[in-house]
């Protein structure tokens, strides 16, 4: 299966196609091979001992057994570790309701903040953004948010957003901007300092020194999804020299 | 007369009936009652399970397939606790970090190192003598000349 897999690295596949386990694999009488496994990430789904696409896209590979489908969505669906935004929607008694963009309203618990015991609860308001982390998502029970990790630390995560602007992005952009040689990070760190909080979920919370310059840099990157890297690089420049508040400053 | 009057089952089973009964009746008072009781057994009627390693493992997340990093980052020394959160959420692969090394092997040269420590060899020396041998040290220091290795003796003072 895994030399099948490999063979269509890079090629676009579509929901139904099939991967079947063992068949073709050729087994050496003399070694006894150790059988292989395989991890199938998003977009490929295990059905018996058959590897099933289940979103249309390009197949990815990295080293040494993982395989993936690179696709386009803009529907966020909850999964276990994801940092995302989200939107606290309602305070009831002990949990909050975030707001994640999923199909269903994910809770946070009050304890689920560094440093919040019974006594000392958290000051969180409806209409607060936070950075949280999921801890329960699955597709048969509520998705479960929380700010701290395993040892109780928040590590940035927690209610934030003062003075920024929030919007959305598609989630293979979110993607590209995560990757660890993003283009698009590197060049917009030479552009302007800025301060950048990016959710799985397809959120951008963006703050840079003045309203404008906000602005222009998110209208930039939501625009990114559709332009190429000299366009993105050219555009940048203009578009933060023709900005208002620099021409006065002029 | 007596030959023909029949107890019931019930009253066979009972315990204190068991010890006159003959073995023929005993097996079959036992038979009966295996029978009742396994087919009061339920069983599912599906063929065997068979535990089969399973080569496959599923992965929801794209985070750990693409090696995307923290959500978190500032640029240009905007917000420098988040740029230090950057730092410490972003290990940097192997490659990085022998460059880093190499960098910071250049930072102070082997030479600049024992120059350094040459000047320090006499306070670290210092250091771990213990008191006593510190006084006599620095009273050789004082009076180089004179030789150290004479053994004290009384001395008469001079009217």
């Amino acid at each position: 299966m895994i030399s099948a897999l490999k063979d269509k690295v890079g090629q676009i596949l579509v929901p139904g196609d099939e991967f079947c386990c063992g068949a073709e694999d050729t087994i050496s009488l003399t070694a006894h091979v150790q059988p292989e496994k395989v991890v199938c990430g998003p977009g490929l789904m295990r059905s018996a001992d058959r590897l099933q696409v289940c979103k249309s896209g390009v197949l990815r590979h990295k080293e040494p057994n993982m395989f993936w489908m690179d696709s386009q969505q803009k529907r966020y669906v909850p999964t276990k570790g994801d940092a995302v935004i989200g939107i606290v929607t309602s305070k009831s008694g002990d949990i909050f309701k975030v707001d994640v963009g999923g199909s269903e309203q994910a809770s946070l618990s009050y304890l689920a903040f560094e440093g919040a015991t019974k006594r000392n609860r958290p000051n969180v308001q409806v209409g607060d953004l936070v950075f949280a982390h999921f801890i329960v998502a699955n597709k048969d029970m509520e998705p479960e948010l929380a700010c701290i990790d395993g040892s109780g630390r928040a590590n940035g995560m927690g209610i934030f957003g003062e003075g920024g602007l929030l919007f959305t992005v598609s989630l293979g952009l979110v993607r590209r901007l995560l990757a660890p040689h993003s283009e698009i990070r590197s060049d917009l760190q030479q552009l302007v300092p800025c301060e950048l909080l990016v959710g799985i979920n397809g959120r951008v919370w963006l703050k840079s020194s003045s309203t404008q310059r906000t602005l222009i840099i998110a209208n930039l990157l939501q625009c990114c999804d559709t332009m190429t890297a000299p366009q993105r690089r050219t555009g940048g420049r203009s578009a933060l020299i023709d900005c208002p508040s620099q021409r006065w400053r002029m | 007369m007596a030959n023909d009057v029949k107890l019931s089952k019930n009253l066979l089973r009972m315990k204190f009936m068991q010890r006159g009964l003959d073995a023929e009746t005993k097996q079959q008072l036992e038979e009966d009652h295996k029978r009742i009781i396994s087919d009061e057994h339920w069983y599912l009627d599906l063929p065997e399970l068979k535990a089969r390693e399973n080569l496959i493992i599923e992965e929801k997340s794209f985070v750990p397939c693409e090696d995307l990093i923290y959500g978190r980052m500032s640029f240009q020394g905007f917000n420098p606790e988040v740029e230090k959160l950057m730092a410490l959420m972003n290990p940097k692969n192997k490659e990085e970090e022998e460059e880093d090394l190499r960098q910071m092997q250049t930072d102070v040269t082997d030479e600049e190192m024992a120059l350094r420590y040459e000047s320090l060899i006499g306070s670290i020396k210092k250091k771990f003598a213990k008191k006593r041998q510190r006084t006599s040290e620095a009273e050789e220091d004082l009076n180089q000349n004179v030789e150290s290795n004479l053994k004290r003796v009384f001395l008469k003072p001079q009217d």
